[in-house]
């Protein structure tokens, strides 16, 4: 399939999921995993600024410790923070040339194998909400065609983070923003849980529930709180991820 | 920089030698202090059960919190339902429908609007903070701030509350640290939530006070969980 296609079907698709009740931090990973696809990049991550000011990872592709530190880092510096600071993009930074910009996100992100990094604004008309990360472990340079397409993602993804169509008033958006991350501390707390009782490490915990709550059809977040509560036994949970591709 | 702001709220509630007002309360007439509203109130909530209030400011605030326990309905039963803030900057305009018992009651009773926010880390659903005020309009993007910094001392207060941790003399210097929103720290309350056979805001504590006891982050402790290399036994005795 060339790029066109592909972006095609991932429409589709998010159509397909953008319906009544659906989940935004499902929606969030889904798109995360199918940006890193098709811009060829190695890793993805979607930060939102929480009331407070503070940037918080809402998805991202891996849920390692090492990809964790680069989001939370960057509430000192780089890219995710002059994004969300100036509502620009931010793209085509070669890492080893960053030392002066951002001393420890560069070495930090080096570390952790990457080369270069880009963040893309979400944009809710004038303000910026947050931003989408994107990792490089190669030197690569996204081309203005790449760029649309990231940038046309992070736009569905501020469409879907915000599932109330009127957000003019500061209120609602502060209602919908927080919702967003209480779900998201919900789906960790309920990680934890599944992983302990079934023995599994937390990254294996998250794609059961997803996988579960794909065949279920319910929002993510009421399998976190299904789970938390002891309501859906680890079998049931087990036998979908077995026969889900990922 | 704004958890330094929940830290000083909450250092600021035990430098006062000789103090008989309950901590709570204390938080309450600080929050009506540093906000535009005429009254605070605390309440605790089990989903969308009000609980009772735990404090408030005098006036207003006391029969409003009374007045939602005994409706059973109002912005702080669904704020601890929705898990979400519910802002109504115009209470005759907004209340009326949306509240048919209370929200005339809060009107006819001078209340011109409303702001709760719930008190909640994820599945943890500890409370409410009511904020009320005698005049129409938002809360500015600085107040939404101040808000927040408030809600998140009380969250902090209330999950001490429910734990057995003795809050009459003084504060546990424990208590004036903020819950750390990383990752790591939610997904280790739930691994000991399993480990030790408690609800979430008992491992929550149980994480807190391994952190303090051992000197540490909160997070550090939850990395040592999350990797396994530290766990949590079922406190037997504590729970017959």
């Amino acid at each position: 399939m060339n790029r066109e296609q592909r972006l095609a079907r991932v429409f589709v698709e998010l159509a397909d999921t953008m319906v009544a009740d659906f989940d935004a931090i499902d929606l969030l990973h889904t798109l995360t995993e199918r940006t890193v696809s098709l811009l060829d990049v190695d890793a993805a991550g979607l930060v939102m600024a929480d009331p407070r000011g503070r940037l918080q990872v809402l998805a991202a592709t891996s849920h390692t410790a090492r990809l964790l530190e680069l989001f939370e880092l960057q509430n000192e510096e780089g890219p995710c923070l002059d994004c969300y600071t100036s509502g620009e993009q931010v793209v085509n930074v070669d890492l080893n040339d960053a030392a002066a910009r951002w001393p420890k996100f560069s070495t930090a992100s080096v570390d952790a194998g990457y080369q270069s990094v880009h963040a893309l604004p979400l944009r809710l008309r004038k303000r910026t909400l947050g931003a989408m990360n994107l990792f490089c472990s190669d030197r690569s340079t996204l081309t203005s065609d790449d760029l649309a397409v990231g940038q046309a993602m992070a736009d569905v993804s501020t469409i879907g983070l915000l599932q109330e169509r009127n957000v003019r008033r500061q209120e609602v958006l502060a209602e919908q923003l927080h919702t967003a991350l209480n779900s998201r501390i919900l789906i960790e707390q309920a990680k934890g849980v599944l992983a302990e009782r079934a023995g599994i490490d937390v990254g294996d915990a998250f794609r059961r529930m997803r996988a579960y709550s794909r065949q279920a059809s319910r929002p993510l977040n009421s399998i976190a709180t299904a789970v938390i509560e002891n309501a859906i036994a680890i079998e049931e949970l087990q036998k979908v991820s077995e026969k889900s591709p990922g | 920089m704004s958890s330094s702001r929940v830290q000083d709220i909450l250092a600021d509630l035990v430098d006062v030698p000789g103090e008989t007002v309950s901590l709570p309360d204390q938080l309450c007439v600080a929050c009506a202090d540093a906000l535009p509203v005429n009254g605070v109130g605390l309440a605790f909530m089990s989903g969308a059960d009000h609980g009772g209030a735990i404090a408030a400011t005098d006036g207003p605030a006391r029969t409003m919190e009374a007045l939602q326990l005994d409706l059973g309905e109002g912005p702080c039963v669904d704020a601890s339902r929705d898990a979400r803030p519910v802002l109504q900057a115009d209470l005759a305009r907004t209340g009326p429908s949306r509240w048919p018992a209370f929200g005339p009651g809060a009107v006819g009773a001078g209340i011109a609007a409303i702001f709760a926010f719930p008190l909640q880390v994820g599945g943890i659903r500890l409370g409410v903070l009511d904020l009320y005020r005698d005049t129409v309009g938002d809360l500015d993007d600085d107040d939404l701030v101040v808000a927040l910094a408030f809600a998140d001392a009380a969250t902090v207060l209330l999950l001490h509350l429910q734990g057995s941790t003795e809050l009459g003399s003084g504060l546990h210097p424990q208590l004036s640290d903020p819950i750390e929103d990383r990752p790591e720290v939610h997904q280790a309350t739930g691994m000991i939530s399993v480990q030790a056979a408690v609800g979430l805001p008992e491992a929550l504590l149980l994480l807190r006070a391994n952190a303090y006891a051992t000197g540490r982050p909160t997070l550090d402790a939850a990395q040592d969980v999350v990797l396994r290399r530290m766990r949590f036994a079922p406190e037997d005795d504590h729970h017959e």
